[in-house]
């Protein structure tokens, strides 16, 4: 099965034509996904080549959808135009968008929150500034690279980039049913718990790997999460012990403000649930080797 | 991006949130001038303000009451050059002074957990308000705000009221939150805070300390350049900025480059661990490079990171994702070419760890290079221990 991501998925990428768009639209294909069109209102009605693919370009994501059955959209947008895409996805209620533009103000990111959750939520919204989600096996709509891993049973959901593609490799011979990157900005779409949540109800996800890093609330708040609803054996990993305080670690959300948002409150809490949290992320790997042998 | 005091009482003036009037001095005499200037006016109590990006201002002695330009110049000339929490005093406000019945509080930010943005606002204000949130829970409102619907005076009443204010000051308060909100979404703050709000003896509600954190993402369309801070920023961090490397100074002797914010930040936990072993050796900064690793970003990683006195010895980490390792490795070669060929000999020992995408590619390139300064270590936690055994060994062999 896989969560959020399948087989099944018919994508679309809004910003086809740009050089972002472009680049990953052809690794995409290249991974296998189905990609199915993109677009771009003032190219609509052309075909744009994608690694020897002709796909169409339409003006609108309602249009995109009609034409071709898409249910996933990946947005490469620049951050000027990331609000007005995401609330284009969410007017089409396409099921799925994916908001892969760094650099997004938070303003436009609570507003096309905002304006989802008007909408009843119709449209699940992963990032913005996140990697996208890679069902290894099956599809791949976003920059995680395909061919560092293996199709297998471990669910991951993660704030980074890099270290979800690290822990992809070392437990490559093991294998993922899905890999969520939720982004690490200060307001993001789905969250640890949304993909919990989702991991518990997935019958191809035997144990799932967090991973966290300093600022916010979040992991905390999957730890009370996870104790209430999850009984899936949970490995986390959480980046930044030694981020000294008011300093922006890389991404906006990584931020230590007073005694909020530091690594060791976020690995105590989890702890106390029964998460198991490598001290290193080839620690977190081993463990979470030890539960999948175990299971 | 923290602004301050002044600075952010200039945006609130342009928006419409009262203000006491005030003027920024940089040296004594200037103090003393503008003590004069509201002197003139009828005004001879001022209060002289450090302009810190820190709290605790007023407890340090950074904030004090002056009566007549005499006594405004002798405050200034002593808060002036004053340390106070590692932030050295460059520039004081000079303000008129407030007739002070009640202290209150109230903020906008964002709010992660809900997604969207919050109100506070307290009866209590004039001390920090995770304190009051602390000690007196039910005296802090926490009011969520629909960034669709935003606030209008309505809404603003409402948040005041909340928080408890009495009768006479909520229609002053409810107009200045209104504003404050103006600012909020004007600015593209992350947070707007005005601690206190007073409620003047003669009825008038004003924001007598302001803080300002406006997003950095939004500077393609606010003009956040205006507010810059050379004075404050790390020589090291300023060069980082020039040449749009995301690079943060720490206190520590292994200089780090790494792919990924993630992946970096891990990085400087996994060094910090294995410099446990070492004498207490620790990561000298942060430095992402990002996905793609070309060799001019990592010949400029490289030099920055290496201009730091501290630093000795380098640990690269990077995970090929995207970026396969031998165009990683390339640019780690061409680079300490690049380097050289400025004339800045590379002394430092750099432990490179190169994983993922190609990695045996990668590691075949390094190896025929035969840079006498790069060795290359298989795994992070491995190439973690031995950069920090290399900087420990460099440091007591200094």
């Amino acid at each position: 099965m896989a969560i959020f991501l399948t087989g099944e998925s018919r994508i679309i990428v809004q910003g086809i034509t740009g050089s972002e768009g472009r680049k990953h639209g052809t690794r995409m294909l290249a991974a296998g996904s189905n990609v199915v069109g993109g677009t771009n209102p003032r190219k609509a009605g052309q075909t744009i080549e994608l690694g020897g693919t002709e796909l169409p370009v339409f003006g609108t994501v309602a249009e995109a959808m009609e034409a071709t059955g898409a249910d996933v959209s990946v947005v490469f947008v620049p951050e000027t135009g990331t609000k007005a895409a995401v609330i284009e996805a969410v007017d089409a209620k396409i099921p799925l968008v994916i908001v892969i533009t760094e650099g997004v103000p938070v303003h436009d990111s609570a507003e096309f929150w905002a304006y989802a959750s008007a909408q009843g939520n119709q449209t699940r919204i992963v990032g913005p500034n996140c990697p996208g989600i890679a069902s290894p096996g099956k599809s791949n709509a976003g920059i995680i690279p395909a061919d560092i891993t293996s199709e297998g049973r471990i669910g991951l959901v993660s704030k980074s980039g890099t270290l979800t593609y690290q822990m992809m490799y070392e437990l490559g011979d093991i294998g993922f049913s899905t890999a969520v990157g939720i982004g690490g900005d200060p307001i993001i779409g789905t969250t640890h718990i949304d993909c919990l949540q989702a991991f518990q109800d997935d019958p191809e996800t035997d144990a799932i790997v967090m991973i966290g890093e300093i600022g916010g609330d979040a992991e905390e708040r999957a730890a009370a999460y996870i104790e209430r609803h999850i009984t899936k054996p949970v490995v986390a990993y959480v980046a930044g012990f030694t981020a000294p305080e008011g300093k922006t670690m890389g991404h906006a959300g990584a931020i230590i403000s007073g005694s909020a948002g530091t690594a060791q409150a976020k690995k105590e809490a989890l702890e106390k649930v029964g998460v198991r949290v490598g001290r290193t992320p080839s620690g977190a790997a081993r463990l979470v080797r030890e539960v999948m042998q175990a299971s | 991006m923290d602004l301050f005091e002044h600075q952010a009482k200039e945006i609130f003036a342009e928006y419409g949130v009262p203000v006491p009037q005030g003027r920024v001095a940089y040296t004594p005499a200037e103090a003393r001038a503008a003590a004069e200037a509201f002197e003139a006016a009828g005004k001879p109590h001022v209060v002289v303000k450090a302009q810190v990006k820190v709290g605790g201002r007023g407890k340090a002695g950074g904030v004090k009451l002056a009566y007549g330009p005499d006594e405004a110049e002798a405050v200034a000339s002593q808060i002036l050059g004053m340390d106070i929490k590692g932030h050295t005093v460059h520039k004081v406000l000079v303000e008129e002074a407030s007739d002070i019945a009640q202290e209150y509080y109230l903020s906008f930010l964002v709010d992660r957990s809900g997604r969207t943005f919050l109100s506070i606002c307290s009866v209590q204000g004039g001390m920090e308000i995770e304190e009051v949130a602390h000690v007196n829970p039910e005296a802090v409102a926490r009011v969520p705000i629909d960034p669709l619907d935003g606030v209008d005076l309505a809404q603003a009443t409402e948040i005041v009221n909340a928080g408890g204010l009495p009768g006479e000051a909520v229609p002053g308060a409810a107009a200045l939150a209104e504003r404050l909100w103006a600012v909020f979404t004007g600015k593209d703050a992350l947070l707007v805070e005005v601690n206190p709000m007073i409620l003047t003896t003669d009825g008038q509600v004003r924001a007598l300390d302001g803080k300002v954190t406006l997003d950095d993402n939004a500077a393609f369309r606010q003009d956040l350049a205006q507010y810059a801070d050379p004075e404050a920023a790390d020589p090291i961090e300023a060069r980082a900025k020039e040449k749009h490397l995301n690079y943060v100074k720490l206190e520590g002797q292994v200089g780090i480059i790494g792919n990924g914010a993630g992946l970096v930040m891990s990085t400087l936990d996994v060094v910090a661990y294995a410099g446990e072993e070492f004498g207490g050796v620790r990561p000298a900064n942060f430095l992402d490079i990002g996905g793609g690793a070309s060799a001019e970003v990592m010949a400029n990683g490289l030099e920055i990171v290496l201009s730091d006195p501290s630093v000795r010895s380098v640990l690269v980490n990077v995970f090929g994702g995207i970026t396969s390792c031998d165009a990683v490795a390339n640019g780690i070669v061409s680079a300490i070419g690049m380097l050289e060929g400025r004339g800045e000999k590379v002394r430092h020992p750099i432990v490179v760890r190169l994983d993922g995408n190609n990695a045996a590619e990668g590691r075949r390139i390094l190896d025929a290079a035969e840079i006498p300064v790069v060795e290359q270590v298989g795994t992070m936690d491995d190439a973690a221990r031995r950069a920090a055994e290399l900087a420990a060994a460099a440091t007591t062999g200094a």
